[in-house]
């Protein structure tokens, strides 16, 4: 562990990915119950491509050495890899950053996990805009959408530390592959443990009915959509929230319900608002007839700004107060 | 002394293995025949480095496909999948009566392998460049297990174009991945015309060097040379060095009209060709 004593350890202002990380419960929960379900037998490996310090993995690496396989920045190479692995009865976890792994590697997830049908776990991390003034090379605003389209994939957002937690350990016996799209860690709490006992792929969380209108948000949206719902509800308006943790196969009963009083809808996705959370709630309604209104919030269909991320949520309307003002659009529409 | 030296293969293994080669032609033109269209002449410059795998060289079961300590193989020239059914069936993976049927619809058999409907088809491909990938998490894999198979990976020579070929072989090296043998099927011929005009790849040896493999040369259609090769390398005692088997094959092998001829990567045979291919085949059967 030499690079390990080699890190310099930076003032809490100096802004560098390997620093943030003891700021980043998200990515300890990561590897925590990656370990875990390792220690109670679950056949996991865990593989990077040169990430097992802005992942987290470090600690997996660390706690299960032999089954932790660092594969250098070659992502294509470390699917396959992965996908080989899992035709042996191993359960491969793979973490890359979201801007890379399912954009570069989406042929290998297709073709070797996918429609080959093994149960590879692919951990998209930093997804979003998270990665700020990175750059938008490293801004993942796509990886829904493409990995929405691949038939037999399991795509998932946890909202918070908690969630990631138990939809690792809803994975446990879960055949097909799955793609999780995490944040950078720092997401807020939204969950105890406790509250998320009974977590399901595929089954949405009701934090409130709304007769007004309905927010459905997913993964790092949860948290600013329910500080936006909160307020409005503390005005009286009767806003409802609903979190759309699990993209596909996505939970067409709630959607249902949600529109079934005819109240307008708002998706919120930290994502292109083509292809992702609202196109997928679209194609519900769509296909019931409903006459719900739909108002899609997210990324609109542009290349991400260059900012740190918390300007860039300002900018994108992606915070709790821009989410409020969509929101407040919608209800003055009536 | 080179490997092939040490393992010399008796006469009965070497006219067993080239039987098989000629069966593997016969069935390929059969099976095309059904589908209309077909890679032939991929099929046949590989026809011997199958037989020699599947008859000589790899640890299989009789009818258990899914034995876990089996050798693995993986196709990454997946578009010569036709002349690996018929091995599959006769080693009792599969039913015979399946092959009939080959590409019909709703038949499991496609022109490219597919793990999750053919019993003995260790991995799917069909996209170019990701079979030794696959081969290397299966070594991998074996190692965390305690299993000490082989991961054979018959890679085109077209496919050295492919990028991940080159991650992968980078990785099989730094991972110590002995277990991974590598066939390169050097028919010196792609899609468009000869790999060297398409998209040149020599030195290819010196390439798989650089990557840290063994490399070793060999006339991909002479199975008294390819057996013993191939045995000594799947023989090893506790490899760490991946290695590599530059097969040295001709295109259309067995059927001289389609042998080296760019217009046969993909075609048909109509009837009266057909069996003017098989007297081809036939004969050769009969000289050896």
């Amino acid at each position: 562990m030499a690079a390990q004593q080699t890190i310099q350890r930076t003032t809490a202002e100096s802004w560098t990915l390997l620093d943030l990380l003891d700021q980043a419960p998200g990515l300890h929960a990561l590897a925590d119950a990656l370990i875990e379900i390792t220690e109670e037998g679950a056949p996991v490996v865990a593989l990077t491509g040169d990430l097992k310090y802005s992942n987290g993995l470090v600690r997996y690496a660390e706690r299960f050495p032999e089954r932790f396989f660092n594969m250098g920045i070659s992502e294509q190479n470390m699917v396959s890899v992965a996908a080989g692995m899992a035709t042996t009865g191993l359960t491969p976890f793979v973490a890359d950053f979201a801007s890379f792994l399912p954009l570069l590697c989406c042929e290998q997830i297709r073709t070797d996990v996918a429609y080959s049908q093994l149960p590879v776990r692919l951990i998209g991390h930093h997804a979003g805009i998270t990665l700020g003034f990175y750059g938008t090379s490293h801004h993942a605003t796509e990886d829904l959408s493409i990995t929405r389209a691949i038939a037999n994939l399991t795509v998932v957002a946890p909202t918070d530390a908690a969630m990631l937690a138990a939809s690792i350990r809803a994975s446990v016996g879960w055949e097909q592959p799955i793609y999780y799209r995490i944040g950078r860690g720092r997401e807020p709490d939204v969950y105890t443990p406790a509250e998320l006992r009974d977590f399901e792929f595929g089954r949405a969380i009701w934090h409130h009915w709304g007769g007004d209108a309905v927010v459905i948000a997913t993964g790092s949206m949860v948290a600013p959509a329910a500080e936006a719902v909160e307020r409005l509800r503390g005005e009286g308006h009767e806003v409802g929230l609903l979190d759309m943790h699990t993209i596909k196969p996505i939970d067409r009963q709630a959607i249902l319900m949600a529109s079934a009083g005819g109240a307008p809808l708002i998706t919120v996705e930290e994502h292109n608002t083509v292809g992702g959370l609202g196109a997928a709630v679209s194609e519900v309604l769509a296909d019931k007839g409903s006459r719900s209104r739909l108002r899609r919030h997210g990324i609109p269909d542009v290349y991400s700004l260059i900012g740190p991320p918390t300007h860039l949520y300002r900018h994108y309307g992606l915070e709790g107060a821009g989410i409020e003002a969509v929101i407040r659009e919608e209800l003055e529409r009536g | 002394m080179s490997p092939a030296a040490t393992n010399a293969v008796d006469r009965e293994t070497i006219e067993r293995l080239e039987e098989r080669a000629l069966f593997i032609r016969k069935e390929t033109i059969r099976l095309i025949s059904i589908a209309k269209v077909g890679h032939y002449a991929s099929a046949f410059s590989c026809a011997e480095i199958l037989s020699t795998l599947f008859y000589g060289v790899m640890d299989l079961k009789q009818g258990e496909p899914d034995w876990p300590d089996r050798d693995r193989f993986m196709f990454g020239k997946g578009h010569a999948a036709v002349a690996l059914y018929p091995i599959l069936a006769d080693h009792g993976f599969l039913d015979r009566e399946v092959l009939d049927e080959y590409t019909k619809l709703g038949n499991p058999l496609g022109d490219h392998p597919d793990r999750t409907r053919v019993p003995g088809v260790d991995f799917s491909s069909g996209s170019i460049g990701h079979a030794l990938s696959a081969g290397l998490g299966m070594v991998l894999a074996g190692r965390l297990d305690g299993r000490d198979f082989n991961s054979f990976v018959l890679l085109g020579d077209g496919e050295q174009n492919e990028g991940q070929v080159w991650e992968a072989a980078m990785s099989a090296a730094h991972h110590r991945a002995g277990r991974v043998i590598v066939i390169i099927d050097r028919n010196r011929y792609c899609l468009d015309g000869e790999v060297d005009e398409v998209m040149g790849i020599e030195p290819l040896d010196e390439k798989w060097r650089a990557f840290g493999w063994d490399v070793h040369e060999v006339d991909g259609h002479d199975v008294s040379a390819l057996c013993p090769l191939l045995r000594s390398l799947a023989d090893r005692e506790a490899p760490e060095q991946p290695a590599v088997v530059i097969a040295h094959t001709v295109k259309g092998k067995g059927v001289p009209f389609m042998e080296s001829e760019i217009g046969w990567h993909l075609g048909y045979l109509s009837p009266e060709d057909e069996a003017k291919a098989l007297e081809y085949i036939e004969s050769a059967a009969q000289r050896s």
